[in-house]
């Protein structure tokens, strides 16, 4: 996922990171790196009161550009990270990530068993996934005609709701539309199929409002938008606003995003960091990422633990863990990310 | 001299050879800098696709900036005509936008032209009921924006030489029974294009360059040469061909800026030959 987003939260925490820069960094301190907003705003407080370790946290805007840092660092200035699970793969294939000592983080315990398993990282041996979710539609059902039930609703969209959708520009995803509505896996490499995939998205490109990774549920709000490209947990901050906006995963599947925390093997506070794992996997910390910036954690204590007017209000909070884990995960793929790279310019350029 | 070089070497050459040198190598498989010499990035940057980035951003540059330069040179002409003690006024607004943030002036247009916003809601107040006009998101926004954020440039370029232009000058040419629009294009026009020279250049450099507007304006669906090098440092974590982008625009920039000063030494010959003339005359 790129930044979530939590409106009410993001100017404390926003302040509470400048403050953190502000102070000069103990020698012992950790320090955590993660999306503006990610958690809980008096998390490091928190953790400093329940393990008398302290640390701060610095944010980042995106995937690419922490993993930027830590290449060019070797891993060095940072002692836990949160990012992706192909994210997380390329750091293990670096060496960067350090194995995770499950004797010391026995709060992995909480996770669904569904979570300890997944094909990125079975047994959890490099990364402790934090929050996870799909990718679909979030329309406005009071002014879209019936409900949308294909990716080729987006991509090829009646007369009716054309120059009122966007999609997601983040390659990974755009790209994901395209090779769900054909049917093929969202880390397929072939060149033949990545190609249908280029033109039908490039077909989709002159029939989108914009392409927007971060304001599209506004548009939604104001009317601008009726159908965009989605997470779902942003689909909740548009369904938080107005209760016409509704969430579907279209019959062709979602691709299921993971994100996930690492701890460097340049980290010279290891144990610490182990700590801060297990703080973040504690039920009721994980559960304020549920119930604050309305994404699905894979943490079942937490779950169990969330009032049930959540899912209510928000159906697709109450999706089975059973159906989420059924869609094909993200993964790493490689030298083949140079040609995605090509081709998501090629249609960001296409006229 | 020794601090002004000092300066000059810490702050520009030395990042710029930097990126250079970087344009030299290839990127690791997963994002890093692999050290091995390669040309094949400046190879990459004449490759059609990219190639044709560059023409489309020229195009979009260029039709901001000859719009920027109409206008300025309008709106300059206009201050330069106005009562002296009112042109620092108008100078002054015409420059005041300079004082509030790049991105919330562009964030005003979003505010200003999208589907839903003050423009639709003045014309619905004015009794319009049809669809809305989508306005934002469209080339023609992002021109927009980038005349906008530039014209004080070419405002500030053109005043310079306009009120610093002689008025006996143009008195001479219409003594000489030249009508206004000759006295205009063949006196008043030539003595300051040295001024709509540098705003233009001005203009066309820093448009060129530009990824914010696209990116906010256009909606992500115009790619400018600017947004394909933040999409290589950034996205595709692939910085040699990035450095080598980044090198191909400042090798045109640095073109546009000497071809610029050339003209304008020249252009400064002349004038001050026509003025001794006139003087004479």
């Amino acid at each position: 996922m790129t930044a979530p987003r939590n409106p009410w939260k993001t100017p404390a925490l926003v302040l509470g990171a400048a403050l953190t820069f502000a102070a000069p960094a103990a020698a012992q301190n950790l320090v955590i790196s993660n999306w503006d907003g990610y958690m809980a705003p008096d998390a490091m407080d928190a953790f400093k009161a329940a393990t008398g370790a302290s640390g701060e946290l610095v944010v980042h805007a995106t995937n690419e550009e922490i993993m930027g840092k830590l290449i060019a660092s070797g891993g060095k200035g940072y002692d836990v990270v949160f990012v992706s699970s192909p994210f997380a793969e390329v750091l293990n294939n670096l060496g960067l990530a350090e194995p995770i000592d499950h004797a010391k983080v026995p709060n992995l315990a909480n996770l669904y068993p569904e979570a300890t398993t997944l094909s990125y990282d079975s047994g959890n041996t490099f990364s402790v996934p934090y929050t996870w979710g799909t990718t679909g539609l979030c329309y406005r059902s009071d002014l879209v005609e019936g409900e949308p039930s294909s990716w080729n609703d987006l991509l090829a969209p009646s007369d009716a709701i054309k120059g009122k959708t966007t999609m997601l520009a983040t390659d990974r995803w755009l790209l994901a539309a395209g090779q769900l509505a054909k049917g093929y896996s969202v880390n397929e490499t072939d060149a033949a199929k990545m190609a249908e995939v280029k033109d039908l998205l490039i077909s989709a490109k002159k029939t989108l409002l914009a392409y927007d990774d971060t304001t599209f549920y506004s548009k939604l709000v104001s009317g601008e938008a009726v159908l965009v490209h989605a997470w779902d947990g942003w689909c909740n901050y548009g369904i938080g606003e107005n209760a016409d906006i509704k969430y579907v995963i279209p019959k062709e599947g979602s691709d299921l995003w993971l994100d996930t925390m690492v701890v460097m093997k340049a980290s010279g506070n290891k144990d610490a960091a182990f700590q801060f794992i297990n703080f973040m996997l504690d039920a009721k910390n994980h559960a304020w990422a549920a119930e604050n910036i309305l994404y699905k954690v894979p943490n079942k204590a937490a779950m169990d633990s969330l009032p049930a007017t959540l899912a209510e209000q928000y159906p697709n909070m109450g999706m089975p863990v059973a159906d989420l884990v059924k869609f094909e995960l993200l993964r790493d793929v490689g030298e083949a990310q140079r040609d995605y790279s090509r081709i998501v310019s090629e249609i960001k350029a296409a006229q | 001299m020794a601090p002004a070089l000092a300066w000059l070497a810490a702050l520009m050459v030395v990042p710029c050879g930097l990126v250079l040198a970087l344009a030299f190598f290839r990127r690791g498989i997963y994002g890093g800098i692999e050290y091995t010499f390669t040309l094949e990035n400046f190879g990459l940057a004449f490759d059609p696709l990219y190639a044709g980035i560059f023409l489309n951003s020229a195009r979009i540059a260029g039709t901001a900036t000859l719009i920027a330069v109409v206008i300025g040179y309008a709106a300059a002409y206009a201050i330069a005509a106005a009562p002296r003690r009112l042109q620092p006024v108008f100078l002054f607004f015409a420059v005041l936008p300079f004082w509030s943030n790049y991105l919330i002036r562009t964030y005003a247009w979003i505010v200003l032209l999208n589907r839903e916003g003050l423009l639709t809601q003045l014309l619905r107040w004015f009794g319009y009921e049809g669809e809305p006009p989508s306005l934002l998101y469209t080339e023609g926004a992002v021109i927009t924006g980038l005349v906008y954020n530039y014209l004080p440039f070419v405002i500030l370029a053109c005043y310079a030489p306009l009120a610093r232009l002689n008025p006996e000058l143009g008195e001479a040419s219409r003594d000489l029974g030249a009508s206004a629009m000759t006295t205009f294009r063949r006196v008043i026009l030539p003595l300051t294009l040295p001024g709509i020279a540098a705003g233009a250049v001005f203009v066309f450099v820093l448009s060129i360059g530009n990824f914010v507007t696209p990116a906010l304006l256009g909606g992500g669906r115009f790619q400018m040469i600017g947004n394909l090098v933040y999409d290589q440092f950034l996205t595709a974590n692939d910085w040699p061909f990035g450095a080598a982008l980044s090198m191909a625009l400042i090798a045109i920039m640095m073109l546009l800026l000497t071809v610029q000063a050339m003209a304008a030494e020249r252009a400064s010959g002349r004038a001050r030959t026509a003025e001794g003339d006139a003087a004479h005359g």
